[in-house]
């Protein structure tokens, strides 16, 4: 079986700072991580291949740095890797990433299953998973919290989380899933798989490579643009309340109902 | 601030690297749990053996990565940092396939070690009875010679892992009238005829690990079960603990580190006559003393580990220094670091409580310490002889 994990390169979340005057992300000096959510997409794909067999391909879009992520996949024990890297595909949003990504995984070859991350921890916009489906003309189903293969069939079982409560599918191979942190527990890496990771061959594809128009790609394939970004403003007031405990129930009730709360 | 260049190579630091994430994401989260439930820690062996640490010292040609007693020491010291009883269990198996992979015949070294490699089955070594520690001679568990099979009776005791591993390997007596040269080694399966396990111990510390014992009652194994020759039972224990020694130097290490860690964290934000505690020179004194003490601990237990894979000969010594000083220095260690955290040091809420409690073990495992300088001791006695 061809199972695809699509993984990206994020921002580590624990170091990253914001600068509130030009309201950007200061990235110098950031660490870069695998995307969280990606980490529980990867543990997904290996359990699937024990089960099914067949080999794991992982595949992120990013500046030539981004090899260490798929190396992070590799150690895991992801069976190869390569990322989509050319200035042309700078300030992609999401229409033109799912189209770079799908022409890099359609030259990997027709996959049966592909596995994204629910999304990305620093664009947070969930699209991606299921516009690549679109893409690919498969079916998606996102916020994958349970699954359970059913395998003479090639069929898996998928547990959807929704708003009110969740679905439980069934689907055929081809398909693609976006999954949930509740997922798994991811595993951790071992020996061997690291000392391969480190020796690991990992190709840059240009746009020409993959094959994209030009201007597909980029900022140039991209409706959205983005006009400006900011830090939301937090002017919420602050007031102590004296007196004994009645008296400053008394006084929050009122301050309640002068604000309309209740 | 410059860290202790020890030189590792890439793949050693892979090691470290990846011991000591399995050590924050699987083991601490989970070990004061486990302390409390004294539940054998199959999750985390299931970790171990999927990052393929239980084939570390195994040879490659046998499925493992063919490191050595350094590579062992890395690791170890690494997993201890998040619990020593959760390492010990993971280090006893390297305990009870070191004399399979030392003595072994061709067919038990391919029959066994592939499996233990994977970390499919654990092993356990079983030395101690109950009137014999220090004193191997004291054996009374006897194997005897009946033909096609063996018959072994008698009790071993604080096995660790007991119960819990498939594959044992034990030394009893085949010839009481010899002494120590009259006892031989032995592999015998979970399952075999005659083979049980008695009562799981309640301990003060070390509570994650599983510690029984065997009780071998007409229990018959096949001939092909001896290990080594007969008579050399001794031998190979005595071998196996000189190999295995040094990693509980490292497991001292690792456990004196997270206690300094704790000690120094507490002491920059403890606040008391108005500043920080690590601003008073009673605690920048303890907590230097604890710092100096751990590095040189390292520093001792890296060097003899690598001395004995460069193919050193008769380094019962050396690894007796490399168990004890760093042992010593633990329990030191984490004692201290209860004192500076004071009334919460004593407290379960904190993680150094239990460091101390597991710490008293590794004066007395393998060997107690005062075992230890009888033979660094009789080393020195033997060395300036041959001196003079």
């Amino acid at each position: 079986m061809n199972i695809v994990v699509c993984i990206k390169q994020v921002p580590d979340a624990r170091t990253v700072k914001f600068d509130q005057e030009k309201g950007t992300l200061v990235r110098e000096g950031v660490e870069s991580v695998i995307n969280p959510f990606d980490y529980n997409a990867i543990e997904a794909a290996l359990e699937l291949r024990d089960a099914f067999g067949g080999q794991v391909s992982a595949v992120t879009m990013g500046p030539p740095q981004a090899q260490e992520a798929i190396r992070e996949a590799l150690s895991l024990g992801v069976d190869k890797g390569v990322v989509v890297s050319d200035r042309a595909f700078a300030g992609s949003d999401t229409l033109a990433t799912t189209y770079t990504l799908a022409k890099a995984i359609e030259k990997l070859g027709a996959p049966d299953i592909v596995i994204c991350g629910k999304q990305a921890i620093d664009g947070d916009t969930g699209q991606v998973g299921p516009g690549l489906a679109v893409r690919l003309g498969i079916p998606y189903v996102t916020c994958v919290n349970e699954m359970e293969i059913l395998k003479g069939r090639n069929v898996l079982r998928l547990k959807r989380m929704c708003e009110q409560g969740y679905d439980i599918v069934e689907v055929e191979t081809p398909l693609l899933m976006t999954v949930l942190a509740t997922l798994n527990t991811p595993r951790v890496p071992s020996l061997k798989n690291k000392m391969r990771a480190r020796k690991a061959d990992i190709p840059l594809w240009d746009v020409s490579a993959i094959g994209a128009e030009p201007g597909r790609t980029g900022l140039a394939g991209s409706p959205t643009q983005v006009v400006s970004t900011s830090v939301p403003t937090f002017d919420a007031k602050k007031e102590m309340l004296e007196g004994e405990p009645e008296e400053q129930v008394d006084a929050l009730v009122t301050r309640l109902k002068e604000a309309g709360v209740i | 601030m410059t860290k202790v260049n020890y030189f590792l190579t890439e793949e050693q630091q892979m090691i470290v690297e990846l011991t000591r994430q399995i050590a924050e994401e699987k083991i601490i989260p989970v070990r004061a749990e486990l302390d409390e439930t004294e539940e054998f820690p199959w999750g985390i062996m299931k970790d171990l053996a999927q990052a393929d640490l239980f084939g570390l010292y195994i040879p490659e040609e046998y499925g493992g990565l063919g490191g050595g007693c350094f590579e062992n020491c890395l690791a170890v010291e690494q997993l201890a940092y998040g619990c020593i009883a959760i390492t010990t269990t993971f280090a006893a198996s390297a305990l009870g396939g070191y004399p399979i992979l030392l003595f072994g015949t061709d067919e038990q070294k391919a029959k066994y070690l592939p499996d233990i490699a994977a970390g499919k089955r654990l092993v356990a070594f079983g030395l101690t009875e109950a009137e014999a520690g220090s004193d191997a001679a004291g054996i009374r568990t006897a194997a005897i010679d009946e033909g096609d099979h063996w018959v072994i009776n008698g009790t071993k005791q604080w096995i660790t892992s007991g119960g819990e591993a498939e594959i044992y390997t034990i030394i009893a007596m085949t010839d009481r009238s010899k002494g120590a040269r009259g006892a031989t080694a032995f592999i015998v399966e979970k399952g075999d005829e005659g083979f049980s396990f008695g009562k799981k111990e309640r301990k003060m510390g070390l509570r994650a690990s599983s510690t029984r014992e065997l009780v071998f009652n007409d229990c018959r194994i096949p001939k092909d079960r001896i290990l080594g020759r007969r008579g050399q039972g001794f031998i190979i224990a005595m071998r196996t603990l000189d190999l295995a020694r040094p990693g509980i130097g490292a497991i001292g290490v690792g456990l004196a580190q997270a206690a300094l860690d704790e000690a120094v964290r507490y002491a920059r934000q403890r606040i008391q006559f108005g500043q920080p505690i690590i601003s008073f020179q009673a605690i920048q004194h303890m907590l230097a003393d604890m710092a100096t003490q751990t590095e040189a601990s390292r520093a001792l237990v890296y060097a003899i580990a690598k001395t004995i894979d460069a193919g050193a000969k008769n380094f019962s010594k050396l690894s007796a220094m490399a168990k004890l000083f760093p042992t010593d220095i633990a329990m030191k260690v984490t004692t201290d670091a209860v004192q500076i955290l004071g009334g919460y040091g004593y407290m379960k809420d904190y993680p150094v409580e239990k460091m101390m409690r597991d710490a008293k073990i590794l004066q007395i495992y393998e060997g107690t310490n005062q075992i230890q300088r009888n033979v660094i001791g009789q080393a020195l006695n033997k060395e300036y002889a041959n001196k003079q």
